[in-house]
């Protein structure tokens, strides 16, 4: 079957919203994408059906429900290659969280004073605060690989700082900002030289490209349902099998242990070991369902697909008189976030512009504060496109740009400092 | 068309005056305070210096970058601000924060030309970018009073 956007966009009811009249234009999916109708349905059945806690009740919908959020889990780690899906997924809340679990759960237990924790200068605050967290917790300590203006990795700086002392490499598959892909693999075996692990932020690769732990050789890998058609609330931490036996448990309680007494308690076999508590079993089974639609359009289409739309959203923009577009202008070397700035009007005041014309984008840090140091602006717009987004959509987008002229017309300010 | 004309309400031609051509950007010299306002979600940044003549303030230069309703804002606030004493820059604090959150009861009179933020507080998100001059001042004047140079808010 060939890819048919407009046939795609039939699954998705939201695309259908008008917003004050005008066609809804959806252009955030950096921030979350849209739920297909076969998620929302999956939800609904599972609510309406075999809603039960899972794991340890001896019933029929106990067993449904436990069946049908392990066949998610199975499905989450196909999904990226792992070679033992059952045992190296675990469900948290988002990516953070995932992140929060490596580097407290491996962090506390094997990192020392003066060993060093190298990310980059593009990382989401999630993959940057939980380590600068671990790092005063444990003495360790923090470096990280300049990017060059053209928004890609130093690869001589990468060199540089990967090295002996290294216990850690953080790194994002994809920026959520430029969009830039990293050398993930490359990288990784770097790393591994000096017997460091690699923890990869996958929050915007998983979602648009196909993934493959395996050829990568990361040692850990985090992404969120809810950036790839799956409810909120559902996060997903691969790790390699070895990896998560030698680590202790990151939260305590139910479902996570095998014996307790009031003094100890023997853990859970994995991946259960990290799943305290009740889990986003709902969510969860539904995020399965996101997982077979991008299976059915197959990951390499969907990603030619987006390679497509974003090309043409930068020769656009970068057509378009007072629009400067940051990060790669290839499509090939980037994912489908395009990040800009019009004028010197504030990304905010352009945001509202565009939301008169129901197009949605996202406007400010990006929670990537030091990446708006290094680009010298302290906001960006962005438009971040996904599997069911037009090329008219971005010439939507391109008009409504120009219409903030009306408003703001000739905005000649005082420079601030 | 209602809709239109809201977006038109929100950026009235006077905030856009203030936002091109901001007012009182000199520096004071030897300010008795300097107070920064950082707004880390928006990336908003407000600089303020301030002198005093006993209780009333002598001279504010405001600097800063970020969108047009928190510069404008800053701009027309510092207008009308100048001269004034602490106390009634409290009352005039307190009437500005009432508008941001009543936009269509009546502005009150001493605002002046600030009634033309009143549209703001009809777009929740942008009422912090309207306020932040205010809350930045504030703490200058906190700080003033507690004998203090200088103060760094940030707000979430």
């Amino acid at each position: 079957m060939s890819y048919n956007v407009d046939e795609i966009r039939k699954d998705f009811p939201i695309l259908e919203r008008r917003i004050r009249g005008k066609q809804l234009v959806y252009l955030d999916n950096a921030a979350t994408t849209q739920k297909p109708r076969q998620v929302i349905n999956a939800l609904v059945h599972y609510y309406e059906h075999y809603n039960a806690n899972i794991h340890r009740g001896l019933h029929t919908l106990a067993e449904e429900a436990t069946a049908a959020y392990e066949a998610s889990r199975v499905k989450a780690g196909e999904f990226v290659n792992a070679a033992y899906p059952e045992q190296e997924i675990v469900f948290t809340r988002n990516t953070t969280e995932s992140i929060n679990l490596v580097a407290n759960a491996w962090g506390r237990k094997f990192l020392q004073p003066g060993d060093e924790i190298v990310f980059s200068a593009m990382e989401h605050h999630s993959n940057l605060v939980p380590w600068q967290l671990i790092a005063l917790a444990t003495g360790a300590k923090l470096r990280f690989i300049e990017i060059d203006d053209t928004g890609h990795l130093i690869w001589d700086d990468v060199v540089a700082k990967i090295g002996e002392r290294t216990k850690v490499v953080a790194i994002t598959q994809m920026s959520n900002v430029l969009g830039t892909i990293n050398p993930v693999k490359e990288i990784a075996a770097l790393a591994h030289k000096f017997g460091a692990i690699v923890v990869v932020d996958g929050a915007q690769s998983v979602p648009h490209m196909p993934v493959d732990v395996r050829d990568l050789d990361c040692d850990f890998l985090a992404y969120s349902s809810h950036k790839m058609l799956g409810p909120t609330g559902v996060g997903v931490l691969y790790g390699k099998r070895d990896l998560l036996h030698a680590m202790d448990p990151f939260l305590g309680g139910g479902e996570m242990i095998k014996r307790v007494t009031y003094e100890a308690s023997t853990y859970a076999d994995l991946p259960h070991k990290y799943e305290a508590g009740t889990p986003n079993i709902a969510d969860v089974i539904a995020f399965g369902s996101a997982i077979d639609f991008l299976e059915g359009l197959g990951m390499d289409a969907v990603r030619e697909h987006e390679i497509a739309i974003t090309q043409y959203a930068i020769d656009r923009l970068s057509q378009t008189d007072g629009v400067v577009v940051y990060g790669p202008k290839d499509a090939v070397e980037k994912g489908g976030a395009v990040t800009f700035n019009y004028r010197d009007l504030h990304p905010h005041d352009l945001s509202q512009v565009l939301d008169q014309e129901a197009i949605a984008i996202r406007a400010g840090h990006h929670c990537a504060q030091p990446l708006m140091r290094r680009l010298d602006t302290v906001a960006t717009a962005r438009a971040s496109f996904y599997l069911y987004n037009r090329n008219d959509e971005v010439d939507a987008l391109i008009d409504g740009i120009k219409a903030s002229d009306r408003i703001f017309g000739d905005v000649a300010r005082v420079a601030a400092r | 068309m209602s809709q239109e004309l809201q977006l038109d309400e929100l950026y009235r031609d006077l905030i856009l005056d203030h936002y091109k051509n901001p007012r009182h950007r000199e520096k004071v010299g030897a300010p008795d305070v300097t107070a920064e306002g950082f707004n880390p979600v928006c990336g908003d940044e407000i600089e303020m210096e301030l002198n005093f003549d006993g209780e009333r303030l002598a001279a504010i230069g405001v600097r800063g970058r970020g969108c047009s309703i928190s510069q404008a804002s800053a701009s027309m606030m510092s207008d009308l601000v100048e001269g004034k004493t602490v106390s009634e820059i409290r009352v005039l604090t307190d009437e500005f924060q009432h508008m941001m959150k009543e936009p269509d009861a009546p502005a009150p009179a001493a605002l002046g030309d600030l009634e033309a933020l009143q549209g703001v507080a009809k777009f929740a998100v942008r009422v912090k970018c309207a306020t932040l001059a205010w809350h930045t001042l504030n703490e200058g004047i906190d700080q003033h009073e507690r004998g203090d140079g200088s103060v760094r808010i940030e707000e979430l």
